[in-house]
């Protein structure tokens, strides 16, 4: 049994938890290799396995930081080294390009139906929730008969962009008579797509994590009727609960993470994604409770990290979405 | 057993629907139904209305100008209030101090403030929690000293909802430092517009400047805006306490938020089918309702209760507890009907100000927020925490 990290990976988390400290933006994260970190060597990188996803996204949750990784290299690297564009996969990993996935549609939900088509090499439709599009030097496009790369500024493409829960930006995306270029079948996006719902888990991982802490040393200090609270037998209770449930949380990450590349890997992710919401949810509402009134508030770090849980449950998924999918996958 | 209205009361409810079908504005109920902030004129417009009509402050007597309400009025009032999308009354002039200056406040506090709540021309915040005050109140530190005429306060307020429009505010201070923690407070009524005050917004989760910081440096008011004894504060809190507490239940809140998470249900998607039909999405919702339907008989029956002369405890802490769990619930399940959606995230959107509108259905831009601002519901008013503990050591004795 081995539930741990190699040497490369532990150092990698620490120096990426030191630099996102001191307020590392994306260059400094090419520079610790970040972005390779999340490729296997195949594809370019150095990593790429479920515990290099883990170690990396984790270390970002705790820090709520704002990246491009998961969009742009864990998704959009991930789908284009499968569709054999090396080159542009690497730009990507080393933060030269920057992808923008764009798979939902408006009035769909979850359920990947998508009506954007193409005729001859020009593209038509319109696309939900694209993270990073503003931003992006492309976009991969999913249509009813595969993906497509659409370059940034192409002809007939509209941008409307507005914030996120998280902190990060996306757009609703048009597509009118757009020049595009296939690259390969939907079926390309299956492996990244997971590797994709581990890092939203392994982030909220961290996130929760952090939040605990705070919230612990919240309960340390913060005195009413004469004595720290923590010393409320009804709040250690709580806190009890909330341990346990991060540590479940923990290990479901541990499973998708140890499943990424076997046959049993869509019953992980929506055992896994199914069980972060939940608890990721559970633990955002009870740390900002436990903390009364200073939890509400916008200054105090707890903020982005609850919002950041709740987009978590809103991304590629939300929790009953994918119990309904673990079921059918058990009934199977 | 007789669960139904009386004759008398349905007559009234007819005619609190009649009148909110008549005179709400279709732009205001349209923001509340949205959940969209509603700016400070839009606030003093809709409490003007209902002055008009004398129903303003529906819990005063007759004799103030308020509608002498019973209990189970103000309770119709409220329902049909929420079920309309109507702007709430804000509860700080009307529900909070009105009733403790015409309890304990002198002939001239009467006559000079009370009508300045009714008509607009004052907004009242409320100055109890401080930073080392929360659920502990007692052991608020902001100072009152007597010089000459004037008290001399020095201190901080936090969690002041609203304060940014208010131009009065009312407070407990200490005015005895060295007496037992509950002994040397009083109760201050103070000008915001005074020399010596800083307001300072505090932004919440939802990205929306609700509740401020005070400050007090120095400011000087003249002490016959004490209510009552000086020391005896106390009492006069918990009195206002009491009033707080009123619609603790959120029923009217409750039902038209439900109301609104079936609409939402009915038009999203899931497998092809409204989402309302989802086996597991319905059974989520059926669970709300039911627990909604018990909750709300709950409340009838505590106001029959207090109809018939008793006095409610501890109930209403159970009331607070269930009803804020059963609205925390609603919100929750509404941003999840709003499936992706619910990543968008106005932040700025305050007071409709807002060109950078996210996708979705209508509801989707304000159920995150919602459901961010609404976690607010177990926190204040004393937490579900104080609840749960006087709810075990009021009706079990523990």
């Amino acid at each position: 049994m081995d539930f741990g990290f190699t040497d490369e990976q532990t150092m990698l988390g620490e120096s990426l938890a030191r630099t996102l400290e001191r307020g590392g933006d994306a260059a400094a994260l090419s520079e610790l290799g970040a972005g390779l970190a999340l490729m296997t060597e195949e594809a370019g990188g150095f990593g790429g396995t479920g515990r290099d996803i883990l170690m990396v996204f984790r270390t970002l949750g705790r820090a709520a930081a704002v990246t491009q990784l998961l969009d742009s290299v864990v998704l959009g690297a991930g789908i284009l080294s499968a569709a054999g564009e090396a080159d542009l996969a690497e730009a990507a990993a080393s933060g030269e390009a920057r992808i923008a996935v764009a798979l939902d549609e408006p009035g769909q939900r979850y359920d990947g139906k998508v009506s954007t088509r193409a005729e001859g090499e020009r593209l038509t439709g319109e696309k939900s929730l694209v993270p990073g599009a503003e931003d992006a030097t492309h976009l991969i496009v999913k249509t009813t008969d595969g993906l497509w790369l659409v370059e940034a500024g192409a002809e007939g493409l509209g941008l409307r962009g507005y914030a996120l829960m998280d902190g990060g930006r996306a757009a609703e995306v048009t597509l009118r008579d757009t020049p595009a270029r296939r690259i390969g079948d939907a079926a390309l996006l299956d492996r990244p797509l997971a590797a994709a719902i581990l890092a939203v888990c392994a982030d909220a991982l961290g996130a929760m994590e952090k939040a605990v802490e705070l919230t612990t040393d919240y309960l340390k200090t913060r005195k009413q009727f004469g004595r720290p609270i923590g010393s409320f037998q009804a709040l250690q209770h709580r806190m009890a609960d909330l341990l346990t449930e991060v540590e479940q949380a923990r290990s479901a990450v541990w499973n998708l993470a140890g499943n990424l590349d076997t046959a049993d890997r869509d019953r992980h992710v929506a055992a896994t994604k199914s069980l972060l919401g939940r608890v990721a949810l559970y633990v955002a509402e009870e740390t900002i409770q436990l903390h009364g009134g200073i939890g509400m508030t916008e200054e105090y770090e707890l903020a982005p990290l609850a919002r950041r849980l709740l987009a978590a449950d809103a991304r590629f998924g939300d929790s009953d979405h994918h119990l309904e999918r673990f079921i059918a996958a058990s009934a199977a | 057993m007789d669960m139904s209205f009386s004759p008398d009361d349905q007559t009234f409810r007819a005619e609190v629907r009649q009148f909110l079908q008549d005179r709400l504005p279709e732009r205001l109920s349209e923001k509340v139904r949205l959940q969209q902030e509603l700016t400070k004129a839009e606030i003093e417009e809709w409490h003007a209305v209902l002055n008009e009509k004398g129903w303003l402050a529906g819990n005063w007597p007759r004799e103030f100008g308020g509608a002498g309400w019973t209990a189970i009025q103000r309770h119709i009032f409220d329902e049909e209030s929420a079920l309309a999308s109507a702007p709430r009354v804000l509860p700080f002039g009307i529900a909070m101090l009105g009733p403790v200056l015409q309890k304990f406040g002198s002939k001239e506090q009467q006559d000079r403030f009370l009508p300045r709540i009714l008509n607009g021309q004052d907004w009242w915040c409320q100055g109890y929690s401080e930073p080392g005050a929360g659920s502990d109140l007692a052991s608020v530190k902001t100072t009152a000293v007597r010089d000459g005429d004037d008290y001399v306060v020095n201190g901080q307020k936090t969690w002041t909802t609203l304060g940014q429009h208010a131009n009065w505010i009312f407070c407990l201070v200490r005015t005895d430092p060295t007496a037992k923690a509950q002994e040397g407070i009083s109760f201050l009524l103070i000008d915001m517009t005074s020399p010596g005050i800083t307001v300072r917004p505090i932004v919440l989760l939802d990205g929306t400047p609700e509740v401020n910081e005070v400050f007090f440096d120095d400011v000087r008011v003249p002490a016959e805006n004490l209510v009552g004894e000086e020391n005896k504060g106390w009492t006069y809190a918990k009195y206002l306490l009491t009033h707080e507490r009123t619609n603790i239940a959120g029923v009217g809140f409750a039902t038209a938020g439900l109301a609104a998470l079936k609409r939402i249900a009915r038009a999203q998607q899931a497998h092809g089918k409204p989402l309302i039909e989802n086996p597991l999405f319905a059974a989520r919702l059926a669970e709300i309702e039911i627990d909604l339907m018990a909750m709300a008989t709950t409340n009838l029956r505590m106001l029959a209760q207090a109809a018939a002369g008793q006095v409610p405890g501890a109930e209403s802490s159970m009331l607070k507890l269930k009803g804020t769990q059963i609205r925390q619930a609603i919100n929750d399940l509404t941003r999840r009907a709003v499936g992706p959606w619910a990543l968008a995230f106005p932040s700025e959107a305050v007071e409709g100000a807002n060109d950078d509108l996210p996708p979705g259905p209508p509801e989707a831009a304000a159920a995150t927020r919602a459901y961010l601002n609404n976690r607010k519901l177990s926190i204040y008013g004393g937490s579900n925490e104080i609840q749960r503990g006087i709810i075990a050591k009021s009706l079990l004795g523990l």
